[in-house]
């Protein structure tokens, strides 16, 4: 299954894969829509690291990494894996205890904008991009997609 | 391979899933108690709160043991384990043979001996389904209900039925509320925001006797009330494997195979007394995720495979009306602390490593934390300063970085 992997020293921190996450999956058809709705709307599923002025960026979203351990904690039942291993969230099923968010080691799964239920990356499946947002529009490849 | 699995919560789920990952084929028998599909047991206080519906309540698919090839037989309760005879009696005297049995019998609810108790009309525990519906159906905007506990089944209890009756008055022997998980400084903050809402705390005190609707403490005061919710804490059905001669302390003693003492008969979830990496000594941990670590474990080791569950360790996230707590490890050794009006974190390290936290309303990331824990990671190999800040990867180093980030994990 292809993944998002990171290299860090490419990243310029622009958070520009931030916006393209936000946008991808708030269901508006133009950027320039989001501008003052970001945090009530809809917030970004990747965080950029590292301080504007510091020398080390790079973009941590979920991994959809082997053990699973938001899947194999979710209280509700709520989070899964698919047969080719990418970690889905069902947010009509989730309560919002934020296990997921107290075992998650990459820091990767966060509450959505109404505090209500959790929320991570999906890979763009769940938005009309199709395949991820944040890599399409990364523009020094810092984000890549694809098999390792 | 014959599977027989007594129980069907989380660590039963658990197993189901363990064995599969292995054993496509072998034959898989549930046996409940409980007449109910596989529901999220936490849940339940949503639900009374309106949160989740029924339907919603399920913890795997309508489906799942139809893919799985799963054979249940709910609402049967197991009398007895015939560890030499390879095979478990039930109630009516049906038996079921096994290769390999797992004991996933949970907890039932606690009820310390109380003067009158047998007069009260209208009282409940609040821990299955079946609790929830017969407690739901007793609710009406009338009626005041005592609440016997302030850990985190009663208090959840609270959120669920505090906008459905007229008054919830909580009493606890401990001098604080949550008294597991929180300590002073974090227990004041959520009791400051519970009795804003309206619920009322009774500490330091029991309920010794009851006279019909009122219940009479130990301190002398006498409390009126029209619903009794106990929820003073669980104990664990060790019963099935301790008259079979398995080895039982509190919980059934297991190894980090999840192996009983008795030959193919495995043990997992809250009956179960496995290793907890944070005190190195076996506890009972009678949480949700850790009964789906011990039950995946036992599930793999049950189908051949070879899996230890060796980093058990207390973790719990809770919220009460938007607020949030979450906790992990022992609140041990030395401590750093950060407290506003609505937010509380304080870090717990020893023996320069983090061995516990306690998070309310800032708890972003927090996972990172976690695994500081649970990989026992040498303080001094990250920058704890930044993570003090806030859980982050940055205070990794480049290399430990990049096997996060830069290659399947």
């Amino acid at each position: 299954m292809k993944r998002i992997y990171v290299n860090e020293k490419w990243c310029l921190g622009c958070h520009l894969c931030e916006y393209e996450c936000a946008f991808a999956n708030s269901g508006l058809d133009k950027m320039f829509k989001l501008k003052g709705r970001m945090g009530e709307l809809v917030t970004p599923r990747i965080k950029v690291e590292g301080e504007d002025k510091g020398e080390i960026h790079f973009a941590v979203n979920c991994r959809h990494c082997t053990g699973s351990i938001c899947v194999q904690s979710c209280i509700a039942g709520a989070l899964s894996k698919t047969d080719d291993g990418m970690v889905v969230i069902d947010k009509n099923k989730c309560v919002g205890c934020f296990t997921c968010v107290l075992v998650c080691p990459f820091g990767a799964i966060m509450p959505s904008p109404d505090g209500k239920a959790a929320q991570k990356c999906m890979l763009c499946t769940d938005n009309v991009k199709g395949e991820p947002n944040c890599v399409k529009y990364c523009p020094n490849n810092a984000i890549v997609y694809e098999e390792r | 391979m014959k599977y027989v699995l007594i129980g069907n919560s989380t660590a039963a789920v658990a197993c189901i899933e363990g064995i599969r990952s292995l054993d496509k084929d072998g034959e898989i028998v549930v046996i409940s108690s409980e007449n109910h599909h596989c529901y999220g047991r936490p849940l339940i206080s949503y639900c009374l709160l309106g949160r989740v519906s029924k339907e919603n309540m399920l913890y795997r698919p309508e489906n799942f043991y139809k893919d799985n090839g799963v054979k249940t037989m709910l609402g049967r309760t197991v009398a007895e384990i015939d560890a030499a005879g390879k095979k478990v009696v039930l109630e009516n005297g049906e038996s079921v043979s096994y290769d390999k049995l797992l004991v996933a019998t949970g907890s039932r609810p606690f009820i310390p001996p109380m003067d009158g108790l047998d007069g009260v009309k209208d009282k409940f525990t609040f821990m299955t389904y079946d609790d929830m519906e017969a407690l739901g159906s007793a609710l009406s905007p009338e009626k005041r209900v005592l609440v016997i506990g302030a850990g985190l089944i009663g208090l959840k209890c609270v959120e669920g039925i505090l906008a459905r009756v007229k008054q919830v008055t909580v009493v606890d022997l401990a001098d604080r509320i949550l008294p597991s998980i929180l300590d002073a400084a974090g227990s004041e903050m959520i009791k400051s925001q519970l009795e804003s809402l309206g619920v009322k705390f009774v500490s330091n005190d029991c309920a010794v006797k009851f006279e019909g609707n009122t219940a009479t403490l130990k301190s002398g005061a006498k409390l009126d009330f029209d619903i009794l919710v106990t929820a003073v804490g669980v104990r664990p059905n060790v019963e099935l494997v301790k008259n079979a001669g398995g080895e039982v302390n509190r919980g059934v003693v297991v190894d980090a195979k999840m192996n009983t003492s008795l030959p193919d008969i495995y043990a997992a979830g809250d009956c179960a007394e496995g290793y907890d990496m944070t005190i190195d000594a076996k506890r009972i941990l009678a949480l949700l995720p850790n009964a789906y670590f011990q039950g995946r474990c036992a599930g793999i080791n049950m189908a051949g495979g070879v899996e230890s569950h060796m980093n058990g360790m207390p973790l719990n996230a809770i919220g009460f009306f938007g607020s949030h707590v979450l906790t992990a490890g022992v609140y041990e050794g030395e401590a750093f602390e950060e407290k506003t009006a609505s937010t509380y974190k304080k870090l717990f390290v020893k023996g320069g490593r983090l061995v516990g936290f306690i998070l309310i309303n800032d708890f972003l990331r927090a996972g990172i934390y976690t695994s500081l824990i649970r990989n026992a990671t040498p303080l001094s190999e990250v920058d704890f300063e930044l993570l003090k800040t806030e859980p982050q990867l940055l205070a990794f180093s480049k290399e430990v970085r990049a096997q996060k980030l830069a290659r399947k994990v």
